[in-house]
């Protein structure tokens, strides 16, 4: 259970352009349940996200995950939380280019310590789960948008973290790939795994796989929708 | 066991990615081979030649007497030598016979001398490699010398030599004393200079004076000063090298400097990405450090091994218009090889060391920022 209590974020803070992305907003993110925040642009939605993935420190407000407060720890402890409890799924996939679609996903892994060859075995079953066997050793730009989104999805899975965050994931697909993502996603919640979802698209919110839309603007939360 | 695994993957991804951009990371290796190549070409270049001064300068003699005349050097009378081994604390005194001699078909001179047991015997020399090669001579060639009257004197060379110190030698033409005189015209009671030696090294400086004394009209030059001469003659050709040095590592330093200033645009979104799935900033420090290192390192071997391949068996060919050839005819210059651990250490610590620096500083400023910043762009 992830928890946000009175969560604030400002940028440029005591400048002329200052910004306010999160104000004051306490939610909870239910384990093993897919949540979805929805929003138009600039309504903190990724602002959010970051938070709850340990990507950013708010300005004010505490971030618990399982009873455990995180606002508080160092940056390295944060690092080690959000490598091994979340995995990211970026609106622009943000794959390296120039090595193979297998290396990209291992990445998250390397730091971890792991043998390489667990790492790899682990990476071919994610790509034999998502039909990529046959390209894993092809370059990321070789790849379809398609085939990019899933060695996306097999990068964010590779330390088999608790919770996924996926920030406007499909933004850059078609309906059919949008489509095919949401099933991964529902299928990935039956096994388990706890996803929170960045969307505006109403392919993603109005899945049936979706338990629960957070509705945001400006900030803040102004609705929720339990499916 | 897990710190190696990290550092393992960590290589291994840094490798990776420097196979990836081949055609720029080619060129950098290049152009820093180069770099090490010519540092390391300079170092040991300087360092075999005060070697080899300091070989020449083993057998050189304490005391050195000319005579002068008006200022100027001019051939002493043998009976001088009797004269100097009469002063207490001379071991000997030794009369020689040495010369140039311009060989207008080559276009060099030679240094000729007559030592004193030249087992050849008359009608014969000894000939320094330098020479042989010029005149593609082998032993068992007749040379023809011209006289100081013109007549031509012809000579069968009975050996090359190959010396210790090849830098001195190359231009040497060895023969019987009766054969120098009649080569020059020089009578049997003249001499070239007489060299002394002493019983006590440190009495030298007396027993010059006491010659001055008795023999008014000569010149003692001693051994220090004959190092200060050859100190000078290598040293200038040392500074030479020193310039080319400095600006060898001031290549370096633009060179380096450029690749501190400036993380692509690409590199840094690649750092981004690696901290927003979970690297730490000091894992980017740790794959920039090796990717650092092994492009310097590799840089480093390769320019350090081309400079040694340069220096002692491609006879520096590259520096030799500029600093060899004790006259007209350079030496096939084979210096010694050798290696100082502490110039190999100087060189690491000026290229190694600067550049991985150089690589580490920008990408640990790029690495702290926030990752979130990567779901923004």
């Amino acid at each position: 259970m992830i928890t946000l209590k009175d969560m604030k974020k400002v940028f440029n803070a005591g400048k002329p352009n200052e910004f306010t992305a999160v104000r004051g907003v306490t939610v909870g993110i239910e384990d093993r349940k897919l949540t979805v925040l929805k929003g138009p642009s600039g309504s903190g939605k990724t602002t959010l996200l970051s938070i709850i993935g340990c990507m950013a420190r708010p300005t004010a407000g505490r971030v618990f995950l399982d009873g455990r407060e995180l606002t508080s720890l160092p940056e390295r402890f944060l690092t080690g939380i959000r490598r091994s409890t979340f995995g990211f799924i970026f609106q622009q996939f943000n794959l390296i280019k120039g090595i193979s679609a297998i290396e990209n996903a291992m990445l998250p892994a390397y730091p971890t310590g792991r043998p390489r060859a667990e790492i790899r075995r682990r990476a071919s079953e994610l790509f034999e789960l998502f039909n990529l066997g046959g390209k894993a050793e092809a370059r990321i730009e070789w790849l379809s948008g398609g085939e990019t989104q899933r060695v996306a999805i097999a990068r964010a899975l590779i330390n088999a973290p608790a919770v996924l965050i996926a920030d406007e994931p499909t933004a850059h697909l078609d309906s059919i790939l949008s489509r095919e993502f949401m099933d991964i996603m529902a299928s990935l919640k039956r096994e388990g795994m706890t996803i929170v979802m960045a969307s505006h698209d109403p392919i993603v919110y109005e899945s049936p796989a979706v338990d629960r839309i957070i509705e945001m603007r400006d900030g803040g939360v102004v609705g929720e929708v339990a499916s | 066991m897990q710190w190696f695994e990290r550092q393992r993957n960590i290589i291994d991804f840094t490798l990776s990615s420097l196979l990836r951009r081949k055609g720029k990371n080619a060129a950098l290796l290049v152009v820093y081979i180069s770099v090490v190549f010519v540092l390391s070409s300079v170092m040991f270049f300087t360092h075999a030649i005060r070697r080899e001064a300091s070989l020449v300068l083993q057998g050189a003699p304490e005391i050195v007497v000319q005579r002068v005349i008006a200022g100027r050097h001019d051939l002493i009378p043998v009976g001088y030598a009797q004269k100097i081994v009469g002063i207490r604390g001379v071991r000997s005194a030794k009369v020689r016979l040495w010369g140039y001699y311009y060989d207008a078909v080559s276009g060099a001179n030679y240094t000729l001398m007559a030592p004193d047991q030249f087992s050849h015997g008359e009608g014969a020399v000894a000939i320094g490699s330098g020479i042989a090669q010029s005149g593609s001579y082998e032993e068992g060639t007749i040379v023809p010398l011209k006289s100081y009257n013109g007549t031509l004197l012809s000579f069968e060379i009975k050996k090359i030599l190959t010396g210790a110190s090849e830098l001195v030698n190359a231009d040497l033409m060895l023969m019987a004393e009766t054969d120098f005189r009649s080569l020059f015209g020089i009578g049997p009671s003249l001499a070239t200079d007489i060299v002394v030696e002493v019983m006590n090294p440190r009495e030298v400086a007396t027993i010059a004076a006491k010659i001055v004394r008795l023999l008014p009209d000569t010149r003692p030059i001693i051994r220090d000063e004959i190092l200060r001469t050859y100190d000078s003659v290598f040293n200038w050709r040392g500074g030479i090298l020193l310039v080319i040095f400095f600006g060898g590592v001031l290549a370096f330093i633009i060179f380096a400097w450029d690749k501190a200033s400036g993380l692509s645009a690409e590199e840094k979104r690649e750092i981004g990405i690696l901290k927003a799935i979970g690297w730490e900033t000091s894992d980017i420090i740790v794959m920039k450090f090796w990717e650092g290192l092994s492009v310097s390192l590799a840089a480093f071997l390769g320019g350090i091994t081309l400079g040694y391949l340069h220096v002692f068996f491609a006879s520096s060919s590259l520096f030799e218009p500029v600093l060899k050839g004790w006259s007209v005819l350079y030496p096939d210059f084979r210096l010694v090889p050798f290696i100082d651990p502490l110039q190999v250490a100087t060189l690491f610590m000026l290229t190694v060391m600067p550049y991985t620096v150089a690589t580490v500083i920008p990408s640990w400023r790029a690495a702290t920022v926030d990752p979130d910043v990567i779901m923004r762009s």
